[in-house]
């Protein structure tokens, strides 16, 4: 198991001091992003990603600290460990993959709307009938 | 020669009966692990999924809006309960730990004890989310069909006041900027959208959000939850087999408390990037 049991609990207690702090400071980031903590600084985009991305590195972090300290992933063959940690790395693919696609989805649905509401030629009344793509004016 | 290798390999019992554990580790701790990858790809697909329809959508809920009430009566903190339930489950997770370390001392009480510790603060953690539905599906009227809390596209000052009356003339408006989030309020069975008028003079009605982001949050939120839930339940059955002797007599350092003790940190693990995506970003 590699640590004392004496060392154990210390390292227990430093770990619950550590996972508490860094979900503090986590929450305190968010509210300041989101500007609770002093108004108007949400208006800054670029506050927006550096908020972002020190969240989910904080985050990371305390997902690696669980699986190493508290999941024993430290003290385990290294075999082990890759087996169970390398094909994680496969999501990294599935979110750059997928936010692209939801960003698609909203673009298309962004064009269609402008789309509907561009106004076809009234001086033939076509309520009812049967539009073909090449009978319509100009370029839809 | 035959006959000898036969003799051979029975002699080698255990041991995933080839005489030497693979990776230095049993059987069941090496297949909860493999268990917990595969469900991490599940949460990872209900996240991902998450990601995917916000990123679609136009408008989405902001968290510290949507999540500020907390119980005894407290509006208007935003995160606040969240983050105890955090602790909660962060506190279960270091009881664990010390029970898996009484475990390795072939320590009883300190196993059953630790244990009892960590169910408490998972039962804590159930009954917070059950207060948080509780409050978002009975009082806030979200469901996984509906969703109240919407954000304005444009500047603007509302027509009526919060029970949907017109203002009387003279009585000052309540005005809203882009951006700003609202909740849609239910009064005896109806939904009251207020008008507005936009900056530019044209006439709004105020409008549902998104509708993924009700059945996200139950459908995530439950399935963690449910996690939870199971966990106490195995938490409970190993604590009770502890304390009557069963693993005293495999002489394995109390193996099974570490196997669920990794399935309590996964949990807990989970946690994280449910909190993360749902509240923090």
């Amino acid at each position: 198991m590699g640590l004392s049991y004496e060392e154990g609990k210390k390292k227990v207690v430093k770990g619950l001091y550590l996972l508490a702090a860094v979900t503090l400071v986590e929450v305190f980031i968010s509210l300041l992003g989101k500007g609770h903590i002093i108004s108007g600084v949400e208006k800054y985009s670029v506050l927006l990603y550096i908020v972002g991305l020190a969240l989910i590195v904080l985050s990371l972090y305390k997902a690696y600290f669980i699986i190493y300290e508290f999941m024993h992933m430290k003290y385990e063959v290294k075999g082990l460990a890759l087996t169970v940690l390398l094909p994680t790395t496969l999501l990294i693919w599935a979110i750059i993959a997928f936010f692209q696609e939801g960003n698609s989805w909203k673009n298309r649905r962004e064009l269609i709307k402008d789309k509907n509401e561009v106004e076809v030629n009234s001086s033939s009344s076509q309520t009812g009938e049967v539009i073909r793509l090449e009978d319509l004016p100009g370029n839809i | 020669m035959a006959t000898e290798a036969v003799v051979q390999n029975s002699e080698q019992t255990d041991a995933w009966s080839g005489g030497k554990e693979p990776f230095k580790a049993s059987y069941g701790k090496l297949m909860m692990w493999y268990f917990l990858l595969s469900d991490a790809f599940t949460f990872a697909g209900f996240l991902i999924a998450y990601g995917a329809l916000r990123f679609s959508s136009p408008t989405w809920p902001v968290p510290d809006f949507v999540f500020s009430t907390a119980p005894f009566g407290i509006t208007g903190a935003p995160l606040i309960f969240v983050t105890v339930m955090s602790f909660l489950l962060i506190i279960s997770s270091v009881t664990m730990v010390r029970a898996v370390q009484e475990g390795h001392r072939e320590n009883k009480n300190g196993v059953v004890f630790w244990m009892l510790l960590t169910i408490i603060g998972g039962a804590g953690f159930l009954g917070c989310q059950a207060w948080e539905w509780n409050n978002l599906i009975g009082h806030e009227h979200m469901s996984v069909t509906t969703n109240p809390f919407g954000s304005h596209l444009v500047d603007g000052e509302y027509l009526d006041d919060s029970h949907g009356h017109a203002y009387a003339s003279g009585e000052t408006r309540e005005i809203f900027n882009a951006g700003d989030s609202y909740l849609i309020h239910q009064e005896e069975g109806n939904w009251i959208k207020r008008r507005f008028i936009s900056s530019e003079g044209v006439i709004g009605v105020q409008e549902f959000g998104p509708k993924a982001f009700g059945a996200l949050f139950f459908f995530i939120t439950g399935f963690h939850g449910f996690h939870v839930f199971s966990g106490v339940v195995f938490l409970l059955i190993i604590m009770l087999n502890a304390g009557s002797g069963v693993y005293i007599k495999r002489k394995n350092g109390y193996e099974m408390v570490e196997k669920i003790g990794l399935y309590w940190h996964f949990v807990d693990l989970v946690w994280v990037f449910v909190f993360l995506v749902f509240y923090l970003l």
